[in-house]
């Protein structure tokens, strides 16, 4: 690239805006894009067209329709999701992510600031600092942004005035003062008029701050970004031949060198990196953000997921931390839930142990909530299937991020931001049991397992179970019953039947099975367990082979039919909420190791279809 | 690229870093991924990027390539040349049911030869060959609805795009997961614009097809476009006359429904030069996108890229 001078010295801003509508952000970005020659003719002539059509100005260019593309978003005169635009000057490539500004749409705001480094928050010159100035600042820190360039629009409304500029200035620096920026700068425009937008406006010769394209192109970003050593969390192992042993990823943190010490992280090998190379070509050094192939100089086990550090800048390690975590989905989050995590490239699973607070993102008040909705932010304990190498989101966000996704329908439905590893995760080591799972189950002469019986109330669980129970018991087994409605008479007394409190009487259920099969027992659980991810959760609790889903299927209008404890009849005339069927859904099993037909099978030869499937196995 | 700023990364590299990035998300986390290879200058910079991201490797996934046997001449035998240098696996597809019963651009017009040959073709060959992800060139600065696209973008067991339930995307972690029958196609050239293509294939000395460089070609203009007479079944209609004139191709598809623009920009440097002065968009010598109002997106729901 040596005879590019005009592109070597190109730098790239990511940066978001943020605003309503009514505060002009989208004439500001389509003031950007014109004045900067980067809206072609066919398009300008399309734009006109569009203005005439969905237009919200009278009579001229309504620069939203140039990014709002989505159909609905036209029709609808809204900003639905995320823009991104693109323009270039001769200092610096930028890259918009134009963001809605409307609470319901906090989503789509922290999706947007999850790359961008810098902030634009336009406020109305006329309006000054409002709950929604407040709530995008908030956004903009919580995602780690460190600058802030407020522009106070439509400063032709106020006759141009310096005071009421330095008021709402003075204001916004105070609010700021106490978050963690590097920067927060004030600039007065009027985006409609162009007026210090990609030139110092006449109209105000008051203000010698520069223009926001000047601010812009010259703003400093990246220096204090990441605040620990090289990070590098391995995303694919290439090993094209016998000789060759290279590991790929993107760096973080800071700068990785041949030669450099590294530990290899959750496991904590030591070990140099030999040579970092891009197609072959060894570098000198590989820089945060860059992409590369490094090969180490021992032969220690590395995989996906691992992150080779810096020797001289420790990572936490653990299966348990605190993070602040948005809720993405129409679906709550339900604690005691699981989901998938991808945290840089590992990926385990994850449950929200202990929501103990969300945010009130205009107040920034302490809220106590049981379950987290859509655009909710709140401060959670977290707890991993593994122990997973990371940093604090404020020190690195590459290695501090994490999003959650659900296990049923695969949606991404929640984003996390890692404060710190809990100290009972660090302190506490599992107490070593010298008897073993194997020695007593042989003992009782039996291979443990778990009978979940899952299906409607009144499907007939627990007259097969009880069948199955006693015929197992004959045979010389060794078995446990945990019934679902005599478990909520003494166990799970305190739990009711919302979608939050049937996850937990669910994992109750699934720990104590555990503990039965851990010595030694064959335990037969019968309970309608409506989620298929919980389900999954209890089968994952166990060693692949132990635990044998049995879904007993009857169809509504049979269990209805039948109503051995009056609950339909009850639910039909609204006197039960939730009542599984009814007014709450059942997620029949996808695969259960056995399905039994209970419209046409009597509960006897399902007890020995039950049995020939142990037997098979 | 030979060298590196003090501290940070030049626009190109950052931009070339996060595409290989991508790339290996895709690698580590489909089992049966594939790379649309169209043969246009996206392509090409994709190409190149998949051969540095695995490097001393080969890209552990195949090229398709959708041909609708309407391609410029020189296309397929650059596409030919290149897989065989690379030593790549290419897969070609063509929807021969489509030919059997004649679509073409000619007789059945733009939009149908399109959805049949290029749609329909696309999503025989990913449902043929149980592609869970088809890797593309697209960039977001192209047209209105692609600004709005994930790098990961989902796609339902009917190829279906549904801009309304797109999954957060947030710092460069991408969900990869989908169930069977159901794939994503990975664009890792969002963040790229039509400039960027162009300075990265001058910094990295990337091959492209000759047609995107001024030479003499033969053309008729027809309704203010030049279309280039690539072979014989153009049909040349009363008053029209093929004409040897001075142009190029700012993107490629099927030579009948691509327009050429006049030029004399005959090597990079010039198309540089052209492209950054230039008032009309790329996608403009692109007829199909003339058709309706939001037509792109319009497309993308039914499965097209």
């Amino acid at each position: 690239m040596a005879d590019m001078p005009d592109m070597a010295d190109k730098g790239l801003l990511r940066f978001l805006t943020c605003g309503s509508v009514d505060d002009g952000k989208s004439t500001l970005i389509g003031r950007l894009l014109s004045d900067t020659h980067l809206i072609h003719d066919d398009q300008m002539l399309a734009l006109e067209d569009d203005s005439k059509r969905f237009g919200t100005v009278k009579g001229g260019i309504d620069f939203a329709l140039l990014v709002d593309g989505l159909e609905a978003e036209r029709e609808q005169g809204i900003t639905i999701d995320v823009a991104y635009r693109y323009f270039q000057t001769e200092k610096r490539g930028f890259i918009v992510a134009d963001t809605p500004g409307h609470e319901q749409y906090t989503r789509n705001m922290v999706t947007g600031a999850s790359t961008a480094s810098l902030a634009v928050i336009l406020v109305d010159a006329r309006k000054g600092i409002l709950t929604q100035t407040r709530r995008h600042t908030f956004i903009a820190h919580l995602l780690g942004i460190r600058h802030v360039l407020l522009c106070v629009n439509k400063m032709d409304l106020v006759g141009y005035a310096e005071n009421t500029f330095r008021d709402i200035e003075t204001g916004y620096l105070q609010f700021t003062d106490n978050l963690d920026f590097e920067s927060v700068t004030a600039v007065p425009v009027s985006a409609l008029n162009g007026d210090n937008v990609t030139g110092k406006s006449a109209q105000m010769p008051w203000f010698n701050g520069k223009c926001v394209l000047d601010f812009l192109e010259t703003v400093q970003v990246d220096a204090g970004k990441n605040r620990t050593g090289a990070r590098l969390p391995v995303q694919w192992v290439c090993r094209p031949d016998g000789d060759f042993r290279g590991f790929a990823g993107t760096v973080a943190g800071a700068a990785l060198k041949p030669g450099d010490a590294v530990r290899i992280e959750p496991d904590g090998a030591a070990t140099r990196i030999e040579s970092i190379e891009t197609e072959g070509e060894k570098l000198t050094q590989a820089v945060p953000g860059q992409a590369v192939m490094v090969t180490l100089t021992d032969n220690v086990d590395v995989a996906r997921g691992d992150v080779i550090r810096h020797a001289d800048s420790a990572m936490q390690t653990a299966d348990q931390v605190q993070a602040h975590v948005v809720w993405m989905s129409e679906n709550p989050m339900i604690p005691g839930r699981q989901y998938h995590l991808k945290l840089a490239t590992a990926a385990a699973r994850a449950s929200i142990t202990d929501l103990k607070h969300t945010i009130n993102i205009n107040t920034l008040e302490h809220v106590a909530a049981k379950t987290l909705e859509l655009n909710d932010v709140a401060v959670c304990n977290l707890s991993f299937d593994r122990r997973v190498a990371f940093d604090a989101y404020q020190d690195c966000p590459e290695t501090g991020a994490f999003i959650l996704i659900d296990r049923e329908t695969n949606e991404t439905v929640g984003a996390g931001m890692i404060d710190f590893a809990l100290r009972r995760a660090l302190n506490l080591t599992k107490q070593k049991l010298s008897l073993d799972k194997n020695v007593r189950a042989d003992a009782l002469g039996q291979k443990p397992a778990v009978l979940w019986f899952t299906g409607l109330s009144g499907a007939g669980k627990s007259t097969v179970a009880n069948i199955v129970d006693q015929k197992l018991h004959l045979a010389g087994r060794h078995t446990y019953m945990l019934d679902g409605d005599n478990v909520r008479h003494g166990l799970n007394r305190d739990l009711g039947f919302t979608d939050a409190d049937r996850v937990e009487n669910i994992r109750r259920i699934a720990e104590v099975g555990k503990l039965f099969v851990d010595a030694g027992m064959i335990v037969l659980v019968s309970a309608i367990s409506p989620f298929r991810s919980d389900r999954d959760m209890a089968r994952d609790l166990l060693q692949p082979g132990e635990f044998f889903e049995i879904h007993v299927d009857a169809s509504l209008a049979t269990c209805e039919a039948r109503d051995p404890k009056g609950l339909y009849a009850r639910a039909r005339k609204g006197e039960i909420a939730n009542f599984t069927g009814i007014s709450s859904p059942y997620e029949p099993p996808a695969a259960p190791e056995l399905r039994i037909d209970a419209d046409t099978t009597d509960p006897e030869a399902a007890a020995d279809l039950v049995l020939a499937l142990l037997a098979r196995d | 690229m030979k060298y590196l700023r003090m501290n940070s990364l030049t626009n190109l590299q950052r931009l070339e870093s996060e595409s290989i990035h991508i790339l290996r998300e895709v690698a580590a986390s489909f089992e049966r991924p594939v790379l649309m290879y169209s043969i246009g200058k996206d392509s090409s910079v994709l190409l190149h990027l998949a051969m540095k991201a695995f490097h001393p490797a080969k890209p552990p996934f195949p090229l398709l390539h959708v041909d609708t046997t309407w391609k410029f001449k020189e296309m397929i035998a650059f596409r030919d040349a290149r897989v065989r240098d690379l030593g790549l696996d290419l897969i070609v597809h063509v929807n021969e049911d489509g030919l059997k019963r004649g679509v073409s651009p000619i007789k059945s017009g733009a939009t149908v030869h399109t959805d049949v040959m290029k749609t329909e073709a696309l999503k025989q060959a990913l449902t043929l060959h149980k592609i869970d992800c088809a890797i593309g060139g697209a960039r977001r600065d192209e047209e209105k609805s692609r600004a709005k696209e994930r790098v990961m973008s989902f796609r339902d067991v009917n190829h279906g795009w549904n801009p309304r339930r797109q999954r957060p995307e947030l710092w460069n972690l991408y969900n990869c997961r989908v169930k069977p029958g159901e794939s994503v196609r990975a664009f890792p050239l969002s963040n790229w614009t039509e400039i960027d293509v162009w300075n990265y294939i001058r910094a990295e000395s990337i091959p492209v097809v000759p047609l995107y460089f001024a030479a003499e070609r033969p053309v008729v203009e027809r309704d203010g476009q030049l279309i280039m007479a690539d072979d014989d079944r153009l049909d040349i209609r009363p008053g029209e006359t093929v004409r040897t004139e001075m142009v190029r191709f700012r993107t490629l598809g099927c030579y009948p429904l691509t327009a050429a623009v006049r030029s004399d920009a005959a090597d990079i440097d010039a198309v540089i030069a052209e492209t950054r002065a230039a008032t009309n968009s790329e996608r403009q010598g692109r007829i199909i996108d003339f058709d309706q109002a939001a037509s792109m997106e319009k497309k993308k729901r039914e499965g097209y890229f």
